[in-house]
């Protein structure tokens, strides 16, 4: 716009130094709003509101038909247990693999592992299923991830023994010769219960928090949190994590989820 | 008489950001040197957990953006500011409470993120309570520069010079980022969830990651190069036409791209061809600017011989015209899907961060030196020992990655002659070794010029100073 009629506007920006923000503010928005703003509203950012044709949803049974089934619940011999089953459908992450993803996180591991599988045919051979929306939609924040030194994790769920991952993030050479990564040994010491300068890890506040921005845990889940990760260590916790990665939905291979 | 024709500049405050920004540099090279050691030979981790590779890296981005960019933006914006409009800054003790909470958090931000607290997003890690602190800073920096500007005598200057519409740009974009990328629930002081999540957050956060380039790292340095090329070259800017369509092309167009990260992703796929498309364009107003400061040395071409710090200037240009061509090419959707996740943007970022914004700074900072101290460099042949380091430093690592990037992304999509998978992962990693240990050379050559510009610096000033006592007691 400005650049069309630079005689007038441009002169007077260039005197009008509140005029020059403005018109700055403005060229700098336009990209925003038309990129952004649609993704909060438009059906199929995610796959499974995305509609067909006649208006019905495409992939509903992507997300976990919860019901009143439990989550996570402490059965009669005292282990925690799930009333879902891997394949159900995508749900909130449980306290303990949400205390995992912020071990994850305080060791920035999506800076070398990428979770989101791109549709090409060594990738699926390599990884799975390419990854959908629908997969992350209660990653506060997203763990896509922008570079592969170490291989995609979005389906690592499963795919190794809870033993495997112990023994590789407490020496990842031992298990891969040629691996870069760095060892982890401190996870299998600490616990998990302790937050930083051994505060408490109050996964109250935290699934309260991801209620408020949307994740639908009850207030049952919220009041048992602390409680379900008492006694474990980091390990435990980031294991879990992983563990149930690309693990929540059962993915077609003959159908187009996305175009 | 002098000083009586010549308005009194602040100029205390633009050295104590001038050479602040040149310690982190040393000190930012150097972890990204060890950071890309880590890579090559894993035991320098020592299982210290502060020091590990995820959290080294991220200590390593923020430094140099941040600490060095972050410095080295504030002196010359002070600096240009106050010459551009003929007056001293609108407030010098707000100029000064901003440098001591700028060191103060950067100090912060480091031991933070070193004990692993952090938002993870990619090039803004820092928790929320350093998070909101910056931002007050760089309020406190657009308000200064602002007023500073908007006070000026418009008898004298009645036009705003072209450096400072683009560190508007840099000043306005980076606050406009910063808030919508930070938006979080706190749930204690050292934690906080990102209020987006899945496809959204992801948007969000690479419209934040571009632009941190194309404003952070982009529009404020070519707000650097529109006033110190000039000055340095002797000559004014060879196209003041040039320079209007560079800025509007550059503040409309540059927003765009951040969509282009996340191709083949489950981002839906008309955000990332936008992004891809707008992309390819952005090479004209990118070229054209790289241009408008090269094509300011035509007839005065023989001074790159003798000018070594004019030889900063132009080769930054160089690098920032190649990267500027890199990045479209590798937005195009058929190279994006070899390139993405490998080595070769580790490769694109660097030859835009130490070719363009590191070479470009380092011409800056010379030719301020001397203005400032009002003095002579103490060695102008380090300066040149101090070019070849940083170039041939940069073009070592660049190279590495190059290799290391494409070789990775044609292994992992090999197939044998059975039609499976020709390599493991691990066989990739396995081939990185070499150009992993490439990189870490290049890495150390340009520390190492870092290292001696600081010293040739600190000489300089020791130099200036003993030079003012003598003149006081004579």
């Amino acid at each position: 716009m400005a650049v069309q009629k630079p005689k007038n506007l441009q002169e007077w920006m260039e005197q009008n130094v509140f005029a020059l923000m403005f018109g700055t503010a403005l060229a700098v928005s336009v990209a925003t709003i038309v990129e952004i703003v649609p993704l909060f509203y438009l059906d199929d950012t995610y796959e499974h509101t995305a509609k067909d044709e006649s208006g019905n949803l495409k992939s509903p049974e992507l997300l976990w038909n919860r019901g009143d089934k439990r989550l996570f619940y402490k059965d009669e011999s005292g282990n925690w247990v799930s009333d879902w089953k891997a394949g159900d459908g995508v749900r909130p992450f449980t306290p303990l693999e949400l205390a995992g993803k912020d071990i994850f996180m305080r060791e920035h591991c999506m800076y070398c592992h990428s979770q989101m599988i791109r549709p090409f045919r060594d990738e699926r051979e390599r990884y799975g299923h390419y990854s959908l929306g629908t997969e992350s939609i209660y990653d506060h924040p997203f763990q896509w991830g922008s570079k592969r030194t170490g291989p995609d994790l979005a389906r690592v769920g499963g795919k190794y023994s809870n033993e495997w991952h112990f023994m590789h993030l407490k020496r990842p050479q031992d298990l891969v010769p040629e691996s870069v990564m760095p060892a982890y040994p401190w996870l299998a010491e600490n616990s998990i219960e302790n937050d930083f300068f051994n505060t408490k890890r109050d996964m109250k506040a935290r699934l309260e928090a991801m209620r408020l921005m949307g994740v639908p845990y009850t207030q049952e889940d919220i009041d048992n949190a602390d409680e379900a990760i008492k006694g474990y260590t980091e390990m435990d916790a980031v294991i879990a994590y992983m563990q149930v990665l690309g693990t929540m939905v059962k993915l077609d291979d003959n159908k187009v989820y996305r175009e | 008489m002098d000083t009586v024709v010549k308005p009194q500049y602040n100029d205390g405050v633009v050295k104590a950001f001038t050479l602040a920004a040149i310690v982190f540099l040393v000190l930012g090279t150097f972890f990204g040197t060890y950071a890309a050691s880590e890579l090559a030979w894993p035991f320098l981790n020592f299982d210290t957990a502060e020091i590990t590779f995820g959290r080294l890296r991220v200590i390593h981005t923020n430094t140099v953006i941040y600490a060095f960019g972050g410095n080295v933006l504030m002196a010359t914006a002070f600096y240009i500011v106050q010459r551009t409009n003929g007056r001293p800054l609108y407030s010098n003790k707000l100029a000064w409470v901003q440098f001591f909470a700028f060191q103060i958090g950067l100090l912060l931000a480091v031991i933070s993120l070193a004990l692993g607290m952090s938002q993870v997003k990619e090039y803004h890690e820092l928790e929320w309570p350093l998070d909101i602190a910056v931002a007050i800073v760089w309020l406190l920096f657009t308000f200064n520069f602002t007023m500073t500007i908007a006070e000026r005598d418009k008898q004298k200057v009645p036009h705003i010079y072209v450096a400072n519409w683009f560190f508007f740009g840099l000043l306005i974009m980076v606050t406009y980022l910063w808030v919508l990328n930070g938006l979080s629930v706190p749930v204690s002081l050292f934690r906080s969830y990102s209020m987006f999540s899945g496809v959204q957050d992801a948007m969000i956060q690479w419209w934040w990651g571009h632009n941190a380039v194309g404003f952070f790292l982009t529009a404020g340095f070519l707000g650097i190069m529109y006033y110190f090329v000039p000055k340095q070259a002797q000559r004014p800017i060879y196209s003041y036409r040039l320079s209007v369509v560079h800025f509007w092309a550059l503040m409309f167009g540059y927003v765009w791209l951040g969509a282009h990260h996340l191709q083949y992703t489950a981002l839906p796929d008309w955000v990332g061809s936008l992004g891809a498309v707008i992309s390819l364009a952005m090479i004209i107003p990118s070229w054209g600017g790289a241009l408008n400061g090269m094509l300011t040395l035509s007839g005065a071409w023989d001074r790159l011989r003798t000018d070594y710090i004019l030889r900063f200037l132009i080769m930054s240009l160089a690098f920032y015209a190649m990267s500027t061509f890199e990045g479209p090419v590798m937005a195009a959707k058929s190279v994006n899907a070899l390139s993405h996740y490998t080595d070769w943007t580790v490769g694109h970022v660097h030859s835009g961060a130490l070719g363009w914004v590191a070479m470009v700074s380092i011409g800056a900072v010379y030719h301020m030196t001397m203005k400032l101290w009002k003095t002579e460099m103490y060695s102008m042949s380090l300066i040149n020992f101090h070019f070849w380091l940083a170039t041939i430093g940069t073009v070592f690592y660049i190279v590495a990655m190059w290799v290391s990037g494409i070789m990775q992304g044609l292994m992992w999509r090999a197939y044998d002659d059975y039609g499976t998978l020709a390599y493991t992962f691990a066989e990739s990693v396995a081939a990185m070794h070499p150009y992993y240990v490439m990189r870490a050379i290049g890495g150390m050559l340009f520390a190492t010029g870092a290292a001696v510009m600081l010293f040739n610096m600190v000489m300089t000033i020791r130099m200036a100073n003993a030079r003012q006592t003598q003149l006081a007691h004579a």
